[in-house]
């Protein structure tokens, strides 16, 4: 790996004016370098961590237990949160009373101004493991005095009177988890054929050319659905999610391959390459101590920038009821119930998951950008 | 030129081919047949049926011959128009399916015309006036296009005309048009409403042909050429037009082979969510009802369509690249 490289000719060249610096530092500083002066890609890079820190640590930043139902409190609109009471930092919320509607049938609610409920910070809540394996009952935020599953509902409920910001945030973890599953299974196809295409050419190559363009003539959606539909209803909620990716790796691998075998073809002409075979390495020595190191960059930022299609592809099948099923819980399947218009007419906060999607997709796209144009080497 | 033509050709037969193992495929992953999905449909409504008649059915789909011969057998069906009978429906799938592969059709190639039309003259703005405000406008607004994906667009576009005219912003005809025979008025009120879902299915494909156009042009307005022209005192808008542009849109062409697979798979699930008179949520609702070969069948048309318009524009670029035209490049 380049990393140790660029610590060791760092260390030697501490005292070095900065200009050659440049010329001797390693590949990864190269490219962290030119990565810094892309604004933008950093402060999506910090947003993609943030993401994946709820995904870590999802049940503290939830405060109530995402199955929680309750009918008597279904469709709930969010609570506003008032930081100020009195002209003091306090912040709280009103209890809220809902009651049925006698002439349309609609369960209302009325806010309380008289009953504050105080929030606070790091309260305690319902027990969990954090990260699997250490206990602990501690969330991000609760209230003062009162049941937090009773009295908090910060974006409102669903329509099952489940708290829409604790579904939400174990949504993030499935929805995000289950890209990187996806793009990682289509990363092992696309390096295996892709490598096999651009390294050996010739007949395996034009074979996995025609498999490729085969698969990516045929509009992905239709192809999604029909094989998602396939997955059998009596599947366990981890045997969905990895159907699934299955399902959405059998189209992302080809993008990935395509790269990986340009690569191939770009660097089998290079000197290096010659050189190292000339020298008398192994085929495999020249594959992964010679090529792969001057391409991994490249495939780190494709990668990347995979990742929002295969983000994208869950939350479209779950929207349409063929990928993820309650009770799992992800983006697409909060949004099913946003499906019909009059639903959304009346509760607007069902939306809300569309948040998160396009803020990801977007800090994706961005931090992708970014580690293409720091991956190049020509690049300014 | 022949060569192209024909390598071409052998491909778009050869695509054709995979999508109808793909789609024989989705037919055949659920588990039983379709006498046996018909048969629990049948108990469902209280009907008894013995195992003659289970298998006399059987002989009659041919479910009791080897897989590949099944397979052929479908396709020779599919090529005659003998599509099956929706279960589901409990029609031909003829008949289900009726004019929703003109609108699906319709939907796509309004999207595709609306990429153009829109990524055209945007990229060349953005690369002309490369840095100005318009150019960083524009590119915003395509980052925007290509993150939000166009079923969400849809639905808050469904709530915002809820929320703000109280009107059903989704179908493709007004109420009165909807049952009637086809007409003058029918045409032109499917154009009037056919602007809007083609937008949400075009908006991300336009974000990324923007970027294509722009990338290529810049390439080409940097080009010795270009100097030469400005030098000879060509006027600007001309010089733009008649070489970089044309050069630029080169690549634009050959990207339709991608856009039309991207155009009709957004189709599929914005149709579902506007509920357009596509195949689309035919599909949905066949494959949640597993009704397969409905399912099949639609899969097979829609990768059909694709493959055909990937095989026209390849024609188009032949016509519009005079490299391929000649011979230079294969």
């Amino acid at each position: 790996m380049t990393i140790e490289q660029s610590v060791e000719v760092g260390q030697e060249q501490i005292t070095v004016d900065s200009e050659e610096r440049i010329f001797v530092a390693g590949q990864m500083q190269l490219m962290w370098w030119r990565f810094r002066k892309h604004r933008v890609a950093v402060a999506a890079t910090v947003i993609v961590a943030a993401f994946y820190v709820v995904v870590l640590g999802a049940d503290f930043f939830a405060y109530t237990d995402p199955e929680s139902t309750e009918a008597y409190r279904s469709l709930m609109p969010p609570q506003p949160v008032r930081f100020f009471d009195d002209g003091r930092l306090s912040p709280h919320v009103y209890a809220v009373s809902g009651k049925r509607d006698l002439r349309t049938f609609k369960r209302v609610y009325e806010a309380d101004p008289d009953q504050k409920i105080r929030l606070r910070l790091f309260a305690r809540g319902y027990k969990y493991d954090f990260l699997g394996f250490i206990p602990s009952d501690l969330h991000l935020f609760g209230v003062v005095g009162a049941r937090v599953d009773e009295s908090l509902f910060f974006l409102g409920t669903d329509s099952l009177g489940r708290d829409v910001w604790s579904r939400l945030i174990f949504a993030t973890r499935t929805s995000l988890t289950i890209g990187l599953v996806a793009v990682a299974l289509s990363l092992v196809l696309g390096v295996i054929l892709g490598g096999i295409s651009g390294f050996y050419g010739g007949v395996a190559d034009n074979i996995i050319q025609r498999l490729i363009e085969i698969l990516r003539s045929i509009p992905t959606i239709p192809l999604w659905m029909g094989l998602a539909a396939a997955v059998p209803r009596e599947w366990s909620v981890e045997q969905v999610y990895f159907a699934i990716t299955i399902v959405i790796a059998l189209r992302g691998w080809t993008g990935l391959a395509r790269e990986v075998r340009g690569r191939f073809l770009s660097l089998r002409e290079e000197d290096f390459v010659t050189a190292a075979e000339l020298a008398g390495c192994s085929r495999k020595r020249i594959i992964f101590r010679h090529m792969v190191p001057s391409f991994q960059s490249h495939i780190i930022a494709t990668v990347t920038l995979s990742l929002p299609a295969m983000i994208l592809a869950e939350t479209a099948l779950s929207f349409l009821g063929l990928g993820l099923r309650p009770p799992a819980i992800s983006w697409g399947v909060m949004l099913q119930q946003a499906q019909n218009v009059e639903t959304v007419a009346l509760s607007p906060w069902l939306l809300l998951p569309a948040i998160p999607v396009v803020v990801v997709i977007l800090a994706f796209n961005f931090m992708g950008d970014g580690l293409r144009d720091a991956a190049d080497p020509y690049g300014i | 030129m022949l060569a192209y033509f024909a390598r071409r050709a052998i491909l778009a037969i050869f695509t054709l081919w995979a999508v109808s193992v793909l789609s024989f495929i989705i037919i055949q992953l659920p588990p039983g047949d379709f006498v046996d999905a018909y048969m629990a449909q049948l108990a469902v409504m209280e009907t008894d049926v013995s195992e003659q008649q289970m298998e006399a059915m059987r002989r009659q789909y041919a479910l009791d011959k080897p897989i590949h011969e099944q397979y052929l057998r479908w396709v020779g069906n599919m090529v005659r128009g003998h599509f099956g009978v929706s279960m589901l429906w409990k029609q031909s799938v003829r008949e289900v399916i009726g004019d929703r592969l003109a609108m699906t059709i319709a939907v796509s190639l309004g999207a595709v015309i609306l990429t153009w039309a829109i990524a055209v003259p945007i990229g060349i703005y953005s690369a002309v006036r490369q840095y100005s405000i318009g150019d960083y406008t524009f590119t915003f607004l395509g980052f925007i296009g290509l993150g939000v994906p166009n079923f969400l667009l849809a639905l808050v576009l469904m709530y915002l005309g809820f929320y703000l005219f109280g009107a059903n912003v989704g179908g493709l005809f007004s109420p009165e048009y909807q049952l009637e025979p086809w007409s003058w008025g029918k045409v032109k009120d499917l154009l009037a409403h056919l602007p809007l879902p083609a937008f949400v299915v075009a908006l991300s494909g336009t974000a990324e042909l923007i970027r294509v156009l722009r990338a290529n042009l810049l390439d080409e307005l940097r080009k010795p050429y270009v100097i030469t022209a400005r030098a000879m005192g060509l006027a600007e808008h001309r010089l733009v037009l008649k070489y970089p542009v044309r050069v630029a849109l080169n690549p634009f062409v050959s990207t339709i082979g991608y856009l039309l697979p991207y155009i009709l798979s957004g189709s599929v699930i914005v149709s579902v969510v506007l509920s357009l008179p596509t195949l689309g949520p035919i599909l949905l609702g066949s494959l949640i009802a597993q009704d397969m070969f409905l399912a099949g069948t639609i899969v097979l048309m829609l990768g059909s369509m694709t493959v055909i318009g990937t095989f026209l524009s390849d024609l188009l670029l032949m016509w519009v690249d005079p490299r391929i035209r000649l011979g230079i490049i294969q």
